[in-house]
């Protein structure tokens, strides 16, 4: 056990390293730090004494090896636009990103797993029908398309829900939250929805797939036959058996809702990390960027991780193998 | 096969028609009206000079007096009539849908070719030579699959944009977007290819070719390549339908098509400004073509990779 979980924790480390790697490069080769901070004007020994200062005329492994150590001290160097510190930019804005990312994750899970609970035993049922066509079209339509539709029916049409922002937020210390005000629930449920959507039509045919394939298994047949009433039969025999594709594609898709966020984050101007990424790309401020990546990186290298370890505790099935087979 | 001896062999189109693939085909309504439907698409954007009313990029042919005319009806000022309207700056909106479907399907189908000619060659490499090289790519391909290609793709968008000269960024715009599209999506082509190849390398015919002394490289590409061509068909089509949503996406967050060669989604991104103050065909139009598009995509390789899948026949 403890020698599959050093060897999972090494490759992570490994392709965090990588990540680094990769967005190290691009804050140092793409385009020229000197000129972007100093201007196009400066004199030869004013870039001389800052390349000196950043030391950019040290071996690019003594670069890199200092770049990983500041990255790791939260120093990801200063934006070229704003000319402020990126860590600060980030932390103002990665509370607005994960209460929405929590929220449509949290919405899509629950729905999805209900829908896809109702949608399997009610198997050519009418209501059941519509959700699994309904859903076809959700898979389909591009996220701003929804994003832009619900804006126009809820903001524009009916005028019930804030089309754009955060609303009034709250400040917790360093966080700053949406979640105790009415504005900012209010400014939650669209962007949240439009985020979710997608996810949620995954889980619930991933669940429904699954929950038919285990309804046709011995011991459900088994478990009924034994009297069990269907809801003890549904629940605990079949659902728990459905568990383990759908933490994989749920925690993989949790990583997506980080991405995907960028889009809903620019169609309702939520003020989030998504947001400052496109703006970074567009502006070309490659700080920004750069520590960007870096950060979505170590997101989604924690997300694999953490669904491999539940893996193991979800299923003694692999536990054992691995025990057995891994040498462990 | 059942031909009795006295007719004529049956030429190449005969065997074409006959063959299992079109007669599936003729039984799959959907697929006919996805088919149809991308082929005028296609032609439609081929031929946008000769079919589109105006050219909406040149200047002489706009008259701002025509700005938000709705739909078929008469302009206030010039009593011009426009089938879809026209935007804030009197462009004629059907127009601009012609030639923004033209930018969108240049982009889609460039950035795949990119995209399959990249995989394609990695995943036979990777099958056929083996060893360190073959660890290398999937390993690469394994830590891309992590990241969503989208983000992947906003990324390569933004570092090209970095490394091109201010001035050229918009006239390259295009090109850097076929690049980051193309880039993001390479990892499926290169997982099949690897995997039939893997198989295909031990069979008798690869064997034969290489007793008689051909090179690796003859026996990869004219040996192995035709027979893992199919499943590459199949996620040529999937991977279209990804890319002209990305490339819809990537513009209409302002960070691909420019302003000056409008693509569907630099067309909606417009269309969103105007939706608070009624003017809805400037959004609506180019948005129902992107959808018609991608769903009819969509559905032509579902049906592709159902029919050409022998496990489920």
């Amino acid at each position: 056990m403890l020698i599959i979980l050093a060897r999972r924790l090494a490759q992570a480390m490994l392709v965090l390293l990588l990540v680094a790697l990769i967005s190290f490069a691009i804050f140092r080769f793409v385009g020229s730090p000197v000129e972007n901070i100093l201007g196009q004007d400066a004199t030869v020994t004013d870039r001389n004494e800052l390349i000196a200062r950043m030391g950019l005329d040290d071996p690019i492994p003594v670069q890199y090896a200092r770049f990983v150590w500041k990255a790791l001290n939260f120093d990801f160097g200063i934006s070229y636009r704003t000319a402020e510190p990126v860590a600060d930019l980030i932390a103002s804005r990665l509370p607005a990103t994960l209460e929405l990312a929590f929220i449509s994750a949290l919405m899509a899970l629950s729905a999805g797993i209900l829908l896809g609970i109702f949608t399997a035993i009610k198997r050519g049922g009418f209501i059941a029908g519509f959700v699994m066509t309904t859903s076809l079209i959700g898979v389909s339509l591009p996220t701003f398309l929804i994003g832009v539709l619900l804006i126009w029916l809820f903001s524009v049409e009916l005028g019930w829900l804030p089309s754009f922002g955060r609303g009034d937020t709250v400040r917790l210390g360093f966080w700053e939250t949406g979640l105790l005000t009415v504005s900012g629930l209010k400014s939650l449920i669209l962007p949240a929805i439009t985020l979710g959507l997608y996810q949620m039509t995954l889980i619930m045919r991933l669940v429904r797939s699954e929950m038919l394939e285990v309804l046709r298994q011995d011991f459900i047949k088994f478990a009924r036959a034994r009297g069990l009433p269907e809801r003890m039969v549904h629940f605990r025999h079949a659902l728990r058996n459905t568990l383990v594709p759908v933490t994989t594609v749920a925690g993989l898709q949790l990583g997506s809702i980080v991405a995907f966020a960028i889009i809903t984050e620019t169609v309702f101007q939520w003020p989030g990390v998504g947001l400052m990424f496109i703006n970074a790309v567009y502006f070309v401020d490659i700080p920004v960027m750069s520590a960007y990546l870096l950060l979505v990186g170590t997101l989604f290298v924690l997300i694999n991780l953490i669904v491999d370890l539940l893996y193991l505790a979800i299923d003694p099935r692999i536990r054992d193998r691995n025990l057995r087979g891994g040498g462990g | 096969m059942t031909h009795s001896p006295h007719t004529a062999p049956p030429t190449r189109l005969q065997r074409v028609l006959a063959s299992d693939f079109v007669f599936d085909f003729t039984r799959a309504p959907l697929a006919i009206l996805a088919a149809a439907v991308v082929a005028f698409l296609f032609l439609v954007a081929i031929l946008a000079p000769a079919v589109a009313p105006t050219n909406p990029f040149d200047p002489a042919s706009l008259n701002l007096m025509n700005g938000f005319t709705p739909p078929m009806t008469d302009n206030m000022f010039t009593g011009e009539r426009f089938v879809m309207g026209t935007d804030d700056q009197g462009r004629d909106l059907l127009s601009a849908i012609i030639y923004g479907l033209r930018v969108s399907l240049f982009v889609g189908v460039m950035s795949v070719l990119l995209a399959m000619g990249i995989g394609v060659s990695l995943g036979l490499v990777a099958g056929y030579v083996g060893g360190w090289l073959d660890n290398l790519i999937m390993r690469i391909a394994d830590i891309q699959l992590t990241f969503p290609s989208i983000l992947i793709a906003m990324l390569i968008f933004g570092v090209l944009r970095g490394i091109i000269p201010p001035d050229l960024r918009d006239e390259m715009a295009i090109f850097v977007l076929i690049a980051a599209i193309g880039l993001s999506e390479w990892v499926p082509f290169a997982r099949t290819v690897r995997a039939t190849t893997l198989v295909e390398k031990e069979k008798e015919y690869v064997q034969a070719a290489r007793l008689i002394g051909l090179r690796r490289g003859q026996i990869m590409w004219r040996h192995i390549l035709p027979n893992v061509i199919g499943p590459v068909l199949v996620i040529a089509t999937i991977t279209l339908a990804l890319a002209i949503i990305a490339e819809a996406t990537l513009s209409f967050l302002g960070v691909g098509a420019p302003p000056t060669e409008p693509s569907l989604g630099t067309l909606i991104r417009i269309g969103q400004d105007y939706l608070f103050s009624g003017e809805w065909w400037i959004l609506t139009f180019p948005a129902v073509t992107l959808l018609a598009l991608a769903l009819s995509v969509n559905l032509l390789g579902d049906w592709l990779k159902d029919t050409l899948n022998p496990r489920l026949r």
